[in-house]
């Protein structure tokens, strides 16, 4: 778990991550409490905390005596939500590293068309 | 929730020495609670008076609602491992296993073998032949396996190898998911526990100087890195608990940042980087500057 940030939203950032990536497909059971307690070596009532937090977003929905389950429409809102904060998360301290180095922002572009096209 | 514990103002003196000082606090049912501080800080000394081992100068104790002196029905839902328990000389391992059933209600026989052998603990050897790694085991088996409602874990790793530390880790994390309750752990080892604690209860110098949950906890305090002058006129005014620099480089570790003050700091051009519980703690109880050391 990293320092400064609060476990909880941790493991609701990782369950988040499998249902985008379709390791948690729509409507699949995902773990327990007591089993992200166990495989992430933190306390259960943390755990609880991460995994409510989604219920509370309505990114999961509880069967009552089954478990907590991935809500239809998950995936798409995660997107959405993601896609809002990928420019503050990724492109503005991307721009001020380069900036620090003296990258002009095209040469930035230019950077990122090529990789773009390595990777492809 | 009814707290299980709740401690009003107690103060315990030796002699000259005041060990535990106007100390107030609730624990509540089902926690995890990390009790930490340097050596000699007062934390056994608080545990002993909570477990009715040791009797408080002044203040009052109730556990499960009443004094856990001489009173049958707290002492049976307690359960203390002390550091270093004293046994009768001619015991083994597997006498203790065999006593701690008549005093703990909760005790869990099938548990304990299973923790035995996990452990790989020689249970037909002279205790006091015993490594001080296999004797930190017998503390630490008798612990889990009593599965009471309160228990309290005092430095209970020492000698106990990487292994065996996470072994405990897990057999716990484990165990109080299916059956809760509250541990108390006090450890130098904030690092390995940090993710496990709840609440986080800090003892220097006998005062209690923290009492947080531990999320809370995580966050509060960031190190603010960049150019000398522009760290001190960032810093200036604020609650600075330690203060490191190369050349023309700083560091502050500032306690308390909100989100707004941690936006200023970064349009300042300056880096805020997290401070472990473990860092925070050395901070927090003042340890000298030449000791400090930073990851």
């Amino acid at each position: 778990m990293d320092e400064g940030r609060p476990i909880y939203s941790q493991v609701a950032e990782q369950i988040e991550n499998d249902i985008i990536s379709g390791a948690l497909p729509e409507d699949t059971q995902v773990p327990s409490t007591n089993e992200f307690a166990a495989y992430l070596r933190i306390n259960p009532a943390t755990a609880g905390k991460g995994v409510n937090l989604l219920v509370d977003e309505g990114i999961l929905y509880k069967k009552r005596g089954i478990g907590m389950f991935v809500s239809p429409g998950a995936r798409e809102r995660l997107i959405a939500a993601r896609r809002d904060r990928f420019r503050n998360q990724y492109v503005t301290p991307l721009l001020a590293e380069a900036a620090k180095l003296g990258i002009p922002a095209d040469q930035v572009a230019a950077m990122i068309r090529t990789d773009g096209r390595a990777a492809r | 929730m009814t707290a299980i514990v709740e401690v009003e103002h107690v103060t315990k003196r030796y002699g000259s020495l005041t060990a535990v000082d106007d100390v107030s606090l609730r624990l509540e049912p089902g926690r995890v609670y990390g009790l930490l501080g340097r050596n000699g800080a007062g934390k056994t000394t608080l545990m002993s008076l909570l477990t009715g081992q040791d009797f408080p100068s002044e203040g009052a104790i109730r556990v499960f609602g009443r004094s856990p002196v001489e009173h049958a029905d707290v002492l049976q839902q307690l359960c203390f491992i002390r550091e270093s328990q004293r046994y009768p000389d001619d015991f083994e391992p597997r006498h203790v296993l065999r006593s701690a059933e008549w005093f703990f209600p909760n005790w869990d026989a099938a548990f304990a073998q299973q923790l035995v052998e996990e452990f790989r603990l020689p249970v037909k050897r002279k205790i006091k032949k015993l490594s001080r790694g296999q004797l930190s085991a017998v503390g630490v088996i008798v612990g889990l396996a009593s599965r009471a409602p309160l228990t309290f874990f005092d430095e209970p790793y020492l000698g106990l190898d990487a292994s065996a530390r996470q072994l405990f880790y897990d057999r716990l994390l484990a165990d109080i998911a299916e059956r809760p309750r509250t541990v108390v752990l006090s450890t130098h080892l904030i690092d390995e526990v940090a993710d496990l604690l709840e609440h986080v209860l800090l003892i220097d110098r006998g005062r209690l100087i923290v009492d947080s949950d531990a999320e809370e906890l995580r966050g509060t305090a960031a190190a603010v890195v960049g150019p000398r002058d522009r760290v001190e006129a960032f810093v200036a005014g604020r609650d600075v608990l330690h203060r490191d620099g190369i050349g023309g480089l700083a560091t502050a570790t500032v306690n308390r940042l909100s989100d707004a003050e941690r936006a200023e700091a970064s349009a300042a051009g300056l880096e805020l980087a997290p401070v472990s519980l473990q860092q925070l703690v050395v901070r927090l109880t003042g340890a000298p500057e030449s000791e400090v050391t930073n990851r």
